[in-house]
């Protein structure tokens, strides 16, 4: 028993050969806004079905909300909300009915339950459309009805398997909203997965996932602290003789990330005229940006999430989602 | 906008929180039924084409065999099954589609038992087939079949214990699949046969032995029979054409009875409604 929403230890999971989830460990604390933040094919959707009890590990332990996800499958379920990556709503039937199934399948006390599903529906602003089938509706508008769906049993714990993917800039901003606002309306603990670095900002903590492994759990605050410096890209005519300059010059090790040079140095700012006077060939650009969560990946897991994505052997699923985001 | 949480707790499990599953479960069925006119519409359209052109055209050949009956009449409980089959059989295949669209997840998650959730379904089928078979129970009057109250009841009983058997029979083969198209492909080669072999279609005395040992080794036999043995019981037919058209079944020189017909069908549905539940336990 801990007082941990979500207590993970030495987590696995292998499908066959390959190693899924290689053993992680962390908490989660009641209250906290946890991210599990991570290219696609880490990993984060594999370790959230472990702990929503739809896949069973093949080593370790977890426990949600204070039960073991394996000896007692039906109190976690109970006591977590799901909203998943795919959408998993009745097309032919109302809004309404959507909440109302699951309202009778979560065994909501009867008293409760239409006062409740207006609750959550209005917080998601879609009263106004509780009648009409959820067929007729946009992806974002099925997004937020499922959000609401995942919260109408009061769970003690959210998790959201990248719940803004594939949705519009404001739609994004509206969900996040509600998580925020829900953060202050329920007592709720929220576990969600992303690959949106600007998303994983509003999280309490980050857990950052590669391979199958936890490699750096902070708050966001923290992580980019710890990088201490700030990330310079370049473009140049020669990107090879650039790296090469950069590593004889100034002793700096760059790379190639989408497109541009990027190296991290101290004071970014007051590097760039050094920079322009003493590489000895022409530069095009530069950009220069404070240390963000990218960085922060980056140097914890040697690439961007975007290059990783791409050196990634990624499922069928995982290169449609990344089709539709370009 | 609400500035209080309304605070829910999920009650622990209980078996009245699973009679409510069933029930949820049942409720969408219907409500999926009665949204969907094109269903109910084509499910009935087959058997009446059945019925009024095919019993007509055949009826007219072999009017001189079967004296002092319209051959429709004979075909009509058989038409009944049929409605009732194929109404099940796409009732569970709804399971399929609820996996590809997504749906079936949202069961499956949920902290009720998998028996629940396949018990609604299937009742929830039997009832819609048994819906759809009281339509073709109106035109009963017009193949020349009375409007008995004793035979109404007699026939809604008999139609759904058929319906809730092959619904279950199709939520089992249902459990693994992943695409509608396989399903129904697999569902076509399963009623076909198991229809021609039911005597809906023929009658069932007569035949060579070995169309008769499959005639009797088919389930769907034991579903039809009670239902031509009760509507013939309301009928005014010679002795020797009864015997003709409705032969009963036997086994060796066991005479069935009607009941023991009805036990085989409860029977059955009861085991592969079993072996549905456990297909879904496993399948997770």
């Amino acid at each position: 028993m801990t007082d941990a929403a979500v207590a993970v230890h030495g987590l696995k999971k292998d499908y066959g050969k390959v190693e899924a989830v290689k053993g992680v460990d962390f908490d989660v604390a009641p209250g906290e806004v946890f991210g599990f933040l991570g290219p696609n094919g880490a990993g984060k959707t594999t370790t959230i079905s472990m702990l929503c009890t739809l896949v069973n590990p093949t080593g370790g332990s977890a426990t949600v909300a204070g039960y073991d996800v394996v000896r007692q499958r039906d109190e976690v379920r109970r006591n977590i909300g799901l909203v998943f990556q795919d959408p998993t709503l009745d097309g032919y039937l109302s809004a309404e009915q959507n909440l109302r199934f699951h309202a009778e399948l979560y065994g909501v006390p009867k008293s409760v339950v239409g006062d409740r599903i207006r609750q959550v529906m209005e917080m998601v602003a879609l009263w106004d459309r509780k009648d009409a089938k959820v067929m007729t509706f946009s992806g974002g508008m099925k997004r937020r009805l499922e959000i609401a769906r995942g919260l109408l049993h009061s769970p003690r714990v959210l998790f959201l398997d990248e719940p803004t993917v594939g949705l519009d800039p404001q739609t994004r901003s509206a969900i996040w909203g509600y998580i925020n606002q829900l953060r202050l309306l329920e007592d709720i603990t929220i576990f969600m997965t992303t690959h949106y670095m600007d998303e994983a900002e509003y999280c309490d903590r980050i857990a950052i996932i590669d391979h199958g492994e936890v490699v750096v759990i902070d708050s966001p605050e923290a992580l980019k602290a710890s990088i201490g410096k700030d990330r310079v890209q370049i473009h140049t005519a020669d990107d090879a003789a650039a790296i090469r300059a950069l590593h004889d010059e100034f002793g700096l090790e760059a790379a190639v990330h989408e497109g541009a040079v990027t190296f991290a140095v101290a004071s970014g700012e007051e590097f760039v005229p050094r920079l322009f006077a003493e590489l000895g060939m022409p530069i095009r650009s530069v950009s220069v940006s404070r240390p963000s969560l990218d960085d922060v990946f980056m140097n914890y897991t040697g690439s961007t999430i975007r290059d990783a994505e791409e050196g990634a052997e990624s499922g069928g699923r995982a290169w449609m989602r990344a089709m539709a985001r370009r | 906008m609400a500035t209080e949480a309304i605070g829910v707790r999920v009650p622990v499990h209980s078996t009245g929180h699973d009679l409510r599953a069933v029930k949820v479960v049942l409720h969408r069925e219907l409500l999926r039924f009665v949204n969907d006119r094109t269903r109910m519409l084509s499910m009935l359209l087959q058997p009446v084409l059945w019925l009024f052109v095919m019993g007509t055209g055949l009826g007219s050949l072999v009017r001189g065999a079967i004296p002092g009956i319209d051959y429709r009449t004979f075909m009509y409980p058989g038409m009944i099954s049929m409605t009732v089959i194929m109404t099940g059989m796409f009732s569970a295949g709804s399971i399929v589609w609820d996996r590809e669209f997504g749906f079936l997840r949202e069961m499956l998650v949920a902290p009720v038992s998998r028996g629940a959730i396949v018990v609604g379904k299937c009742l929830g089928g039997a009832l819609v087939a048994t819906g759809q078979g009281v339509i073709i129970l109106a035109m009963a009057g017009l193949v020349g079949v009375p409007y008995s109250p004793a035979l109404i009841v007699t026939l809604l009983a008999e139609m759904f214990l058929a319906a809730f058997t092959i619904t279950a029979f199709g939520v089992m083969l249902a459990a693994r699949m992943r695409n509608m198209q396989t399903f129904f492909g697999l569902m076509q080669m399963a009623i076909m046969p198991m229809l021609f072999l039911s005597g809906a279609m023929f009658p069932l005395a007569n035949l060579p032995s070995w169309l008769h040992l499959l005639t009797v080794i088919n389930p769907m036999t034991y579903a039809v029979d009670p239902m031509r043995h009760a509507v013939f019981s309301h009928l005014d037919v010679p002795a020797q054409v009864n015997a003709v058209l409705n032969p009963g079944v036997r086994w060796f020189d066991f005479q069935v009875p009607v009941g023991v017909e009805l036990g085989v069908v409860a029977l059955l549905g009861a085991v592969l409604l079993g072996v549905g539940i456990a297909q879904f336990r496993r399948a997770e």
